[in-house]
C-alpha cells in the first residue's frame, strides 16, 4: 500500500477538530520547526523536497520562497490560494472538508520559513461552508495559542485571515488574486515585477495553493529525501488527483507523483460503466489538452504530461466515454472561457467570445463551412498573446479538441 | 446618508476593516455582508460601501459588476445555483434543469412569479465527483436526481 501522508488520517465522518488533529500528531512538525529549526532550514528542506506547486503552474515551492528579497524591510505576506475554480478539480475542498488544521499547520511552516506574520486565505465565494469551517478552525487555533501573538509558545506571531472571493475563475491566477484581495476587479497584473518582489499591498508576497501547503507538515516531519522518494526526481511526493466524469468511482485519490494515468482511470477510479468505451481523458483540469484513448499510458507528473503534449495542471482528471458527444465537450469548454475571460486583453476577450458564438451557431444548425478552421485560427491568435496564462488555458484545450476529434465535430 | 447601514452591520464592518492595512481591501467582504443582510446590493448600499471603504461610488460599481456572485437586484427567497460545467454535464445536469423547468416552472436566469425561487446556471462548483450538484442558498446538494430535487425544493418555502 502506497503511503498517503496527506489523507491517511482523514476521518470520513467530517473535519477533524483541533483536539483530534493534535491527538493524531498534528502541529508536532510546526512545534519542532519553531523550536529547533531556523527559518532557512525549513525553507531548505522544502526546496530539497522538490515540492511542486499543486495549483496548476507546478512551480517548485521552495524556489518560489527563495525569491523573497531578504533585504526588503517588509512586511511580507502569504496568500493561500483556495480559489479552486479549475473545472474538474475538487481536491482543495477535500482538504478543507476533512482537515482544516493540516492547512493551518502548513501555513505556519511557510510563514515561519519566509518571515510572514499575516496570511490571507483567498477562498472562492462559492465555498461558503468550507470558508465557515476554516474560520472555525482558525478561531480554535487562536484560542489555543496555535495562532496569534506567540505561535505554539515560540514568540513567532501569525494571524490568518479568511478572505472570500465572489465568483470569478480568473482570481485563481495569482496576480488577479492579489488585485481581488486588494478590493479591485480581478484582472491580472503585468509581470515582472513578480509577487515575490511586489505583491499584496505592494509588499513581497508568497502565493501557494492549499494542497501545496498541506504537504509541508509531512515534509518537515519525515524529511526531504523521504518526500522526494515518494514521487519522481524533481517532482516529489504524492498528489491529490480529482477524478470525475464517466467513471464508476469518481473522487479524490492521493497517489504518488508519476502514477500512470491509465491506472488512475481504470484501477483507482474503477474504470468505466459496463459496456462503455473510453473516448478521451482530460488529465489536468479543463485547461489541459485532452488525450485520446491511445495516449493515456503516461505517468502523472509535470515532465511526462508535458512531453505527452498536455499538462498535469491541477490534476483534475475528467474522463469521457463514448456516451458523451465531443460537441457537448466543446460547447461546455467554449462557454466557460467566454464567461470567465476578465476582458483585459483583446485577443482573449474577443477570441473566447467569437469562438463561443461560432460554437453556438453550429449547435443551432447554422454552422458554416470552415468554422472549425476559424476556431483554430482564433485560438491560435490567443495563445501566447495575453498578460496571464488564461489565454493559453482557453486556447490549448480547444485546439486539442478540434485537432484530435475533428471528424466527430464535423458531423 | 438616507440609507445608512444599521449600527449592528456597521460594527461588523468596522471589524472587517481592521483586518486589512487599507480600507479598500475590505470591499469584497463588506459587499458580501451587505448582500447577506439585504439580499442584494442596491444603489444606496453601493454609496454607503463606498464611504466606508474610502472609495468613489463608481469604484464600487466597477468591482460589483465584475463578480458574478454579487446581485444588484433582489433574487427570489431561495437562490438555486445549478452547475452545468463539463463534469456535471456528463453526469446529467441537463436532466436536472429539465426537471426544474417541467416540475417547478423554473428557467435559468429567472425568478418565479411568487418570488420563491431564482434559478441560475453556474460554472464549476468544485463538487465534480458528486455531480450533478447545486447550491441552494449556502447549502451544497450533490448526486442530484429528480426525486432528490423534489425533496430539496419542498423544504424551501
Amino acid at each position: 500500500m502506497a503511503e498517503r501522508p496527506l489523507t491517511s488520517t482523514f476521518d470520513p465522518a467530517g473535519p477533524r477538530s483541533l483536539e483530534a488533529y493534535v491527538r493524531g500528531g498534528g502541529y508536532a512538525a510546526a512545534r519542532r520547526a519553531l523550536a529547533e529549526m531556523t527559518p532557512a532550514a525549513v525553507a531548505g528542506e522544502v526546496k530539497a523536497a522538490e515540492l511542486r506547486g499543486r495549483g496548476g503552474a507546478g512551480f517548485p515551492a521552495g524556489v518560489k520562497w527563495s525569491f523573497i528579497p531578504r533585504t526588503d524591510p517588509g512586511p511580507f505576506y502569504l496568500c493561500v490560494n483556495a480559489d479552486e475554480g479549475e473545472p474538474g478539480t475538487f481536491k482543495d475542498r477535500h482538504i478543507l472538508a476533512h482537515d482544516p488544521h493540516l492547512l493551518l499547520e502548513g501555513i505556519i511552516l511557510c510563514a515561519y520559513a519566509v518571515g510572514v506574520h499575516t496570511a490571507y486565505i483567498y477562498i472562492r465565494g462559492e465555498y461558503e461552508e468550507p470558508a465557515r469551517r476554516l474560520e472555525k478552525a482558525i478561531a480554535e487555533a487562536a484560542g489555543a495559542g496555535v495562532l496569534g501573538a506567540s505561535v505554539l509558545g515560540s514568540g513567532f506571531s501569525l494571524d490568518v485571515i479568511v478572505h472570500r472571493g465572489a465568483g470569478a475563475y480568473i482570481c485563481g491566477e495569482e496576480t488577479a488574486l492579489l488585485e481581488s484581495l486588494e478590493g479591485f476587479r480581478g484582472q491580472p497584473r503585468l509581470k515582472p515585477p513578480f509577487p515575490a518582489a511586489v505583491g499584496l499591498f505592494g509588499k513581497p508576497t508568497v502565493i501557494n495553493n492549499v494542497e501545496t501547503l498541506a504537504h509541508l507538515p509531512a515534509v518537515i516531519r519525515n524529511g526531504a529525501s523521504w518526500f522526494l522518494g515518494l514521487g519522481k526526481p524533481k517532482d516529489g511526493g504524492t498528489r491529490l488527483v480529482s477524478v470525475s466524469g464517466s467513471v464508476v468511482r469518481p473522487g479524490v485519490y492521493e497517489l504518488p507523483v508519476g502514477t500512470p494515468l491509465r491506472d488512475v482511470v481504470f484501477v483507482h477510479a474503477g474504470g468505466l460503466a459496463p459496456g462503455r468505451t473510453l473516448k478521451a481523458v482530460i488529465p489536468g483540469g479543463m485547461s489541459s489538452a485532452v488525450l485520446g484513448p491511445g495516449e493515456i499510458d503516461v505517468p502523472m507528473d509535470s515532465a511526462s504530461l508535458a512531453a505527452a503534449g498536455s499538462m498535469i495542471g491541477s490534476a483534475g482528471v475528467i474522463v469521457i466515454d463514448d456516451a458523451v458527444s465531443m460537441k457537448t465537450v466543446l460547447d461546455r469548454i467554449s462557454r466557460f472561457y467566454a464567461h470567465e475571460s476578465c476582458g483585459q486583453c483583446t485577443p482573449c476577450r474577443v477570441g473566447t467570445s467569437w469562438i463561443r458564438r461560432i460554437v453556438l451557431r453550429r449547435g443551432a444548425g447554422e454552422g458554416r463551412a470552415g468554422d472549425l478552421d476559424r476556431i483554430v485560427r482564433l485560438a491560435g491568435a490567443m495563445k501566447g498573446r495575453t498578460l496571464c496564462p488564461f489565454g493559453d488555458a482557453a486556447a490549448v484545450p480547444i485546439l486539442a479538441l478540434v485537432t484530435k476529434f475533428r471528424a466527430e465535430l464535423e458531423q | 446618508m438616507t440609507n445608512a447601514f444599521p449600527s449592528g452591520l456597521r460594527t461588523r464592518i468596522e471589524a472587517i476593516l481592521a483586518r486589512y492595512p487599507n480600507r479598500r481591501a475590505a470591499l469584497l467582504p463588506v459587499l458580501h455582508l451587505v448582500q447577506r443582510e439585504r439580499g442584494f446590493i442596491g444603489p444606496e448600499d453601493e454609496a454607503e460601501a463606498a464611504v466606508l471603504c474610502g472609495l468613489r461610488p463608481v469604484e464600487v460599481r466597477e468591482v460589483l459588476t465584475f463578480y458574478t456572485m454579487f446581485r444588484r437586484e433582489p433574487a427570489g427567497r431561495h437562490l438555486l445555483r445549478v452547475c452545468t460545467n463539463l463534469s456535471c454535464s456528463i453526469r446529467g445536469s441537463a436532466g436536472i434543469l429539465d426537471h426544474l423547468r417541467r416540475a417547478f416552472g423554473l428557467q435559468p436566469g429567472r425568478t418565479t412569479p411568487d418570488g420563491r425561487f431564482t434559478l441560475v446556471e453556474v460554472e464549476c462548483l468544485g463538487a465534480c465527483d458528486k455531480g450533478p450538484c447545486l447550491l441552494a442558498g449556502d447549502t451544497l446538494h450533490e448526486n442530484l436526481t429528480p426525486a432528490a430535487l423534489d425533496a430539496i425544493l419542498r423544504e424551501l418555502e
